[in-house]
């Protein structure tokens, strides 16, 4: 009983919030809305008996990708997006181009209906899950399966850092 | 769901609590007269010269990008951090070259000069 309700009530949050991010005019409470969405999607990692996801959630996407996102509202200072103010002879706003966007979100409506039909076939997974997503586990699979594809997340995390600090580095200012 | 959870539900719930009964009744009480003035960002300094949202450096764009790149070495560090008494020297020697790897770029960060706000 009290597992439904939670259930249902992140749930409610998380797509209250996700489409409230849509419809909001300024870009700072969609960043905040945001935030809201991922932490209700992390307490149903939790029910999923996924606490290393769920809390890989909160750090990273609630917590830092968040603060990336906030200030690259402030960079970019746009108040608010009004439709009335679109330069209209942006290429980016050419209708050919709009009406690829709609074609690409009509698609990925019908494929997330297909997925939700195909994953009620296919039956749900009954064994013991408590172990399964531990960090015991996470730890045990990635430095023995894992261990070399470990190493090479720091060299991806690596290129990742040289080249943000690249194209952010004012020129001549060092 | 797991029981180690409840008092995490539970600090969520206070956490609630407390907004709504520190802005549910200051908003029931609350006289609403209008005035430009309030709106200000100091009511009692000098006028206010230009919008407060102004736009703000790139820099503050590279510090929040250099967060989050070290925060993913964060959560690797977790699961290590679990079993590294399983793992014994392996598991250090493993993270130590990981680790290694990253602070090569932090040395280059420094140097480019990314952490100065000269």
């Amino acid at each position: 009983m009290g597992e439904w309700l939670l259930f249902y009530a992140f749930s409610l949050v998380a797509i209250l919030a996700s489409a409230l991010v849509i419809g909001q005019r300024n870009p700072m409470y969609s960043v905040l809305l945001l935030v809201a969405s991922f932490g209700a999607s992390a307490g149903l990692y939790v029910q999923l008996d996924a606490p290393f996801v769920a809390v890989t959630q909160i750090i990273v996407y609630a917590g830092a990708v968040m603060v990336l996102f906030l200030y690259v509202v402030m960079l970019l200072n746009q108040p608010r997006e009004d439709a009335s103010e679109w330069d209209r002879t942006h290429p980016l706003r050419r209708p050919g181009l709009a009406r690829l966007g709609a074609i690409l979100a009509a698609l990925l409506v019908v494929e997330l209906g297909w997925a939700l039909v195909r994953s009620g076939t296919l039956g749900a997974f009954t064994g013991d899950t408590s172990s399964l997503a531990s960090v015991r586990t996470i730890g045990q699979v990635m430095f023995s399966d894992y261990v070399f594809a470990f190493e090479a997340t720091s060299v991806l995390i690596l290129a990742a850092l040289v080249g943000g600090v690249y194209l952010a580095h004012r020129e001549g200012s060092r | 769901m797991p029981q180690e959870f409840v008092p995490i539900v539970l600090f969520l719930l206070v956490a609630i609590g407390f907004a709504g009964v520190t802005l549910l009744p200051s908003r029931l009480l609350q006289t609403n007269k209008y005035n430009k003035v309030k709106l200000d960002p100091y009511e009692c300094g000098i006028q206010p010269a230009t919008d407060a949202r102004d736009r703000y450096s790139i820099r503050y764009y590279l510090v929040a990008m250099l967060f989050v790149i070290f925060d993913v070495e964060t959560v690797f560090m977790f699961p290590w951090a679990v079993i590294l008494e399983e793992l014994g020297w392996f598991g250090l020697i493993e993270m130590m070259v990981f680790l290694f790897i990253l602070v090569v770029g932090f040395v280059y960060a420094w140097k480019k000069g990314a952490l100065e706000w000269a």
